[in-house]
């Protein structure tokens, strides 16, 4: 894990951000380089954020949402689903892996499922390598 | 209104080739309730391509704005010094307003980055359905207000044809046949007398087959004229 | 005018007109430009029926034109019935063809809306439907009995007189408004009716009698569609392929009782003899269930004839015409040719 590598999880606060926090309270271990965002629900998922975090570097973005049926407002977590695809679609139109992008559905109990989420996530995208809009020199342009 | 949809990345990056500086411009109506060209996806397009060009080793340098409404001249005066600052402007307006663009800017290169589809509604969040063609001569009063013109597929005045089923149209099971709901719907207000009435040709002259097609309301217009 | 009391004097009209059961076959011309097919297909039908229809570019295939392949049908001695769809044609070209096909010695034509272009193969055509086929059904008979063009300008000259056809599905939906758009079309002055294909004589029984109840048989001949079964599998894909197709299941069965000497062999299992001997039993029953058919039809108050649509079996008409006791067909003298109005001396 020596690699540096930049996600962004956005977290829903009904399962995945109240299960990140119990994994802290647990003292559970997991990849430091996430950054957690807060959503009301992931289906506040706005496809332009993600996809600026990606233009700004980010490595990877995952999107945790509540289990299928057990969503606070019904559907959000289906709904969510849906614009992970379309990003995914994108990410590959621009030449980007849609890898860098995946779905998690978590309860608000899970938190060593949490810690496993985040692992997972990171090693998918250890094996892409870091972003590769990083590695592209910027426009010598202010 | 109008429905639009997005032409994909690859058909966008090869309408703006080579230019360097691209301005998006998105259209605050039709396209903004149709989730095709308003301002998010202007900004969407926009990462898009800055995006696609930084990792082709040749960034473009990708700004968006979005306007109320592209056809009409006063909202695009807001955006002249954008406009002239770049190689290109991708409209994601309907093709009146990248077409109003082109007129009002005539030294600009502007490409679409639409498709426009047609004149209709939401039926649902995220599906759409055509509803009129622009005919220019309105008989929704014969049909109890279910057009042929734009919903049969062979555009019918006396209609149905033999291939309706089920309630469906001839070409695919996705499309209602446009004469069994208007049969359906003169039946349940007791007007299927209508029906019986043979409807004459239609004058296409008043449609676009007429030539392009201009509306003049002198009461509306200013001062003494010309 | 002189039109000895016929519209047009086509053979079909005079044999219609004369009480006789009218019996029609048809004849896809073929992709390509070969007469010899037309010729081929032509020697198989002659004498076996008083018209043959002429497809106009079928499932929105490109063939040879119906005006072009009657031409060559009148040349063998048959009398076509040219098909004309709105699909191709905008009025301007409808208009000049007829003048085309009447001047050539063409005198039935069928009007009709015709399938889509997304069936053929030509999808990313643009279509025209200008007019409808009812609107085209009243712009011919203007022409031969107003004879003014569509725009109501007189015809000067011999106006193109022909005898008007157009075609009805029964079982098309919505079912109870296919009646009256039968009497839609012989308002705007159809002179005969080619159904759909018909199989199923009760649901059609049912129809003619709402068709008699509304006194139209009296005002158009009805020819009646059949066609004959090829194999059990034609049958199942035409009743859920062919809109406004229904084919009784106990037709069903008996086409593959035919084949049941051969049945419970997989595909690979039969040999080319034993494939052959049971596409041969299948059309025997093929036959004799249209045959069976049209004896049922002749007895409906209000048809007229038959129209038998043989696809690419034009070899069948000949024994479903025997079969029937509908040979030989009338052979009625020739009426003086119709002149028009102002060709009077």
């Amino acid at each position: 894990m020596s690699e540096d590598l930049r996600l962004i999880a956005f977290c829903c606060q009904y399962c995945a951000y109240a299960a990140a926090d119990l994994a802290g309270a647990l003292r559970l271990q997991y990849p430091p380089d996430v950054r957690i965002v807060l959503l009301p629900c992931s289906g506040r998922l706005d496809l332009l954020t993600a996809l600026l975090a990606l233009e700004e570097g980010a490595d990877g973005v995952m999107v945790v949402g509540c289990m299928p049926g057990d969503c606070h407002f019904l559907e959000g977590n289906l709904n969510a689903r849906r614009r992970v695809e379309a990003l995914q679609k994108l990410l590959q139109a621009i030449g980007l892996e849609a890898e860098r992008v995946r779905m998690f559905n978590l309860s608000s109990a899970m938190a060593a499922e949490f810690a496993e989420a985040v692992r997972t996530m990171r090693e998918q995208i250890a094996k892409l390598g870091p972003n590769p809009l990083r590695k592209v020199p910027q426009e010598s342009e202010p | 209104m109008i429905v639009a949809e997005q032409k994909t990345l690859e058909e966008i990056k090869a309408l703006v080739g080579n230019a360097r500086k691209v301005l998006v411009v998105g259209c605050g109506t039709c396209v903004t309730v149709c989730f095709a060209g308003g301002a998010r996806e202007a900004a969407i397009v926009a990462a898009e391509l800055r995006m696609a060009s930084k990792l082709e080793g040749n960034p473009k340098e990708v700004s968006d704005v979005t306007v109320q409404r592209q056809c009409e001249w006063e909202y695009l005066d807001q955006i002249a010094e954008q406009v002239g600052q770049v190689d290109v402007v991708l409209s994601l307006g309907c093709g009146v307003g990248v077409q109003a663009i082109a007129e009002h800017f005539p030294n600009t290169w502007v490409v679409p980055g639409l498709n426009t589809k047609f004149m209709g509604l939401p039926l649902e969040q995220g599906v759409w359905a055509e509803r009129c063609a622009a005919c220019g001569d309105c008989i929704l009063g014969l049909t109890g207000g279910i057009c042929p013109i734009a919903r049969c597929s062979k555009s019918l005045l006396n209609g149905p044809c033999g291939g309706s089923v089920d309630g469906h149209c001839e070409v695919n099971a996705e499309i209602p046949c446009a004469w069994q709901l208007i049969y359906d719907r003169l039946k349940s207000l007791g007007k299927l007398e209508v029906l019986m009435d043979i409807q004459p040709p239609k004058n296409w002259q008043k449609a676009r087959d007429g030539g392009p097609r201009k509306i003049v309301r002198e009461d509306l217009r200013l001062g003494s004229g010309e | 005018m002189s039109t000895n009391g016929y519209l047009s004097g086509s053979n079909l009209e005079r044999v219609l007109k004369n009480g006789y059961f009218a019996v029609t076959a048809e004849l896809g011309p073929p992709q390509s430009a070969d007469a010899e097919v037309i010729r081929r297909k032509a020697a198989l039908l002659k004498g076996y029926c008083d018209a043959v229809n002429i497809t106009d570019n079928q499932t929105a295939i490109v063939r040879m034109s119906s005006i072009g392949a009657a031409i060559l049908l009148l040349k063998e001695g048959l009398e076509p019935v040219i098909q004309m769809t709105c699909r191709d044609r905008n009025r301007l070209a409808m208009q000049s063809d007829l003048l085309g096909a009447y001047a050539n010695g063409i005198r039935n034509v069928l009007c009709l809306s015709g399938d889509h272009q997304s069936f053929g193969n030509h999808p990313t055509a643009k279509n025209v439907y200008d007019l409808d086929s009812i609107q085209m059904v009243q712009m011919v008979v203007n022409m031969r009995d107003a004879r003014v063009f569509q725009c109501g300008e007189p015809i000067k000259g011999q106006e193109p007189r022909f005898f008007v056809g157009a075609v009805e599905s029964p079982f098309a939906h919505p079912r109870e408004f296919r009646p009256y758009r039968l009497a839609k079309k012989i308002k705007a002055g159809a002179n005969f009716i080619q159904t759909q294909i018909i199989y199923d004589i009760e649901a059609f029984e049912q129809f003619m009698e709402k068709v008699r109840e509304l006194g139209i048989h009296q005002q158009a001949y009805i020819l009646a569609g059949v066609s004959p079964l090829k194999s059990p599998g034609m049958a199942k894909y035409m009743v859920e392929n062919v809109p406004g197709i229904l084919i009784p299941p106990a037709l069903i069965e008996r086409m593959e009782a035919a084949g049941a000497p051969w049945a419970g062999k997989g595909k690979d299992a039969l040999t080319p003899e034993e494939k052959k001997a049971r596409a041969a039993a299948w059309q025997a029953e093929g036959i004799r269930i249209c045959i069976e058919t049209i004896q049922r039809l002749r007895q409906i108050e209000g048809v007229a004839g038959v129209h038998i649509m043989a696809i690419e079996w034009e070899e069948a008409v000949r024994p479903i015409v025997e079969g029937a006791g509908l040979y030989p067909r009338p052979e009625l003298a020739p009426t003086p040719a119709p002149q028009a109005e102002g060709a009077q001396p």
